[in-house]
């Protein structure tokens, strides 16, 4: 038998690490910046390293950012916990009581997945309005439940598709009607499921902009509205801006360096390759 | 396809049980069911009837006046420019992505030292929201000459490297190109992933075989391994493609909302949101969806076929 044979050569590292530089350069900016004194920065020593290791920069822009940082952080788990449980009875139906017309409500709720948002935005702004919930964090918890909806569906159908039909048979045959082979047998075993589903849930909602910027009045604004509004004004001082930028990424790139690899799997959920 | 009821109905009573209990699984879903009609399906023939509606202001009117929103647009210089921009962004961000998506796949599938490392890296900027990677590129793309060059041009010139200095997204006419770049650089390692998931599926037995017929590394990626991936890039196409239709934010933080640079969905914001025309807000909403289903219902459709096939 021949084994595979793995190039050995030293210079598959060059353009290995190129790319590395390219995917760091960013966060390189964001902290050779955020740690640097006032009077040091300065655009033409972007590049530089911090003569000495200030935070003066990260304090600013956690003054002006913390009333936001913690509007996302109240309207995150909300909404990444109730669409969890939505879409975990969603799949359990959908992949172990299969019904008729079961075969067409899946695709149509995953379509919802794909939709350009500007495609329903009118609609539920004056939604919202109408019920009350314009401007406020409840709207955009609501929000971002409903049309996460398809994404934890999907990812919760094919985690139970994966597991063995004789599991709830035998439930049965012990006296489980519907929601007691659920609380007993798969509830249990769900928990990487949710972990996948929540991490996702939990990324998405905080990195929008989209419903955030319709839904909300500035004194609700979540974090990347209330960056990107910072950004655009002249006031605030660019090293400030870095490190604004650095504070708002640093919840979602935890999850990414703790729980990188159940991020990868929600990845692939949304390529429809659970 | 078989599931667990099937064993049961020889029972009368297990009969009633799964006719129950087919009333209690619809039950559970009709919620999501339900949210799902309204808020997707409900809405997008709202905002349709709103398309052929005169709303313009800010009280809703709803008189008929047919295509004429849509019509508006095609004549529109500004939904022109629009257009342009988002084929130009398409073709670059896609392309670029599955070029450096697929090289850093194959290159990271060479038994290498290292692997996990550099592939958590590659992905990291997934992690992260448009806006930030926005507002960061606006300063690393920062277009101002001379002694007030800063961000990439400034490292360039200090590299040497003066003919990589660029106007940015200030050039003229090719502007939204540059956008691509930071798009390329959150998107090309979730495409890296979707390769490195499809090299790992092809059996080591076809890459032996090949091998025992005297074909070199180069000829395997040609006839085998290439042709094999052929899928993963027309999913990879797709989910890319579907996004650059939608982009919004990234343009948003990068640049503000400016002329050269404006998209569908920047301009369905602005007519809608700041000018108030419904009727037309709601033509450009329509159109991204049609474009978009154009491309997704076709690969709902195979992937859940071929899914059903298993």
């Amino acid at each position: 038998m021949i084994a595979r044979k793995g190039i050995k050569n030293w210079y598959i590292y060059i353009p290995l690490v190129m790319a590395a530089f390219f995917y760091l350069i960013p966060m390189y900016v964001m902290l050779v910046t955020g740690f640097k004194g006032f009077e040091e920065v300065s655009l033409k020593t972007m590049w530089n390293f911090p003569k000495e290791i200030r935070f003066d920069n990260f304090i600013a822009a956690y003054k002006a950012l913390a009333p936001y940082l913690w509007n996302s952080f109240n309207m995150v788990f909300p909404a990444a916990i109730i669409s969890s449980i939505l879409g975990s009875l969603n799949g359990y139906v959908l992949a172990k009581w299969k019904f008729k017309g079961s075969d067409i409500i899946f695709p149509a709720i995953l379509f919802g997945m794909f939709i350009p948002y500007q495609s329903i935005l009118i609609p539920l702004v004056e939604f919202m309005r109408d019920i009350n919930l314009y401007g406020g964090l409840p709207g955009l918890v609501l929000a971002h439940v409903i049309y996460g909806i398809p994404i934890t569906t999907l990812t919760f159908r094919n985690y139970y598709a994966t597991i063995p039909k004789e599991l709830i048979e035998a439930s049965r045959i012990d006296g489980c009607g519907l929601l007691s082979s659920y609380w007993h047998i798969l509830l249990p075993i769900s928990a990487p499921a949710f972990v996948v589903v929540i991490i996702w849930q939990f990324t998405s909602a905080w990195n929008d902009f989209l419903f955030a910027v319709v839904l909300t009045s500035p004194s609700n604004w979540p974090v990347t509205v209330a960056l990107n509004n910072m950004a655009g004004s002249q006031i605030i001082a660019w090293n400030v801006q870095m490190a604004g930028s650095f504070l708002a990424a640093l919840p979602t790139l935890l999850v990414y360096i703790f729980l990188g690899r159940y991020f990868l799997r929600g990845l692939m959920a949304g390529a429809l390759k659970g | 396809m078989i599931d667990g009821m099937i064993n049961y109905p020889k029972i009368q009573a297990g009969k009633m049980r799964i006719k129950r209990e087919t009333l209690l699984s619809v039950a559970l879903i009709t919620p999501s069911v339900l949210a799902i009609a309204i808020f997707v399906y409900g809405f997008i023939g709202w905002t349709a009837r709103v398309s052929l509606s005169k709303w313009k202001g800010l009280l809703p009117d709803y008189t008929w006046v047919g295509l004429e929103n849509f019509l508006g647009l095609f004549k529109d210089p500004r939904f022109h420019i629009d257009i342009r921009n988002t084929l130009i962004f398409t073709v670059i961000f896609v392309i670029g992505s599955l070029i450096i998506g697929l090289g850093l796949a194959i290159l990271l599938d060479q038994n290498i030292k290292g692997e996990g490392f550099f592939r958590s890296l590659y992905l990291f900027p997934m992690a992260i929201s448009f806006i930030v990677t926005g507002v960061v590129w606006r300063w690393l793309m920062n277009p101002a000459t001379g002694s007030r060059m800063s961000g990439l041009n400034l490292l360039f010139d200090a590299l040497g490297l003066d003919f990589l200095i660029s106007r940015w997204h200030t050039t003229p006419y090719w502007g939204i190109a540059f956008i691509a770049l930071p798009a390329i650089w959150q998107m090309s390692g979730y495409t890296m992933a979707l390769y490195l998931g499809g090299l790992r599926g092809i059996p080591v037995e076809l890459r032996e075989a090949a091998q025992v017929d005297g074909a070199n590394e180069v000829q395997i990626y040609q006839f085998i391994i290439l042709p094999l991936l052929r899928p993963i890039t027309l999913s990879a196409m797709i989910i890319l493609g579907h996004i650059s239709l939608k982009v919004f934010d990234l343009i948003i933080a990068v640049a503000g909302k400016q002329l050269p640079l404006d998209v569908p969905a920047i301009y369905m914001w602005q007519v809608t949101f700041d000018g108030y025309f419904f009727g037309r807000g709601a033509a450009i909403g329509i159109l991204l969806l049609l474009s978009v289903a154009v491309l997704i219902v076709p690969y709902l459709i195979y992937t859940l076929r071929s899914e059903a096939e298993l």
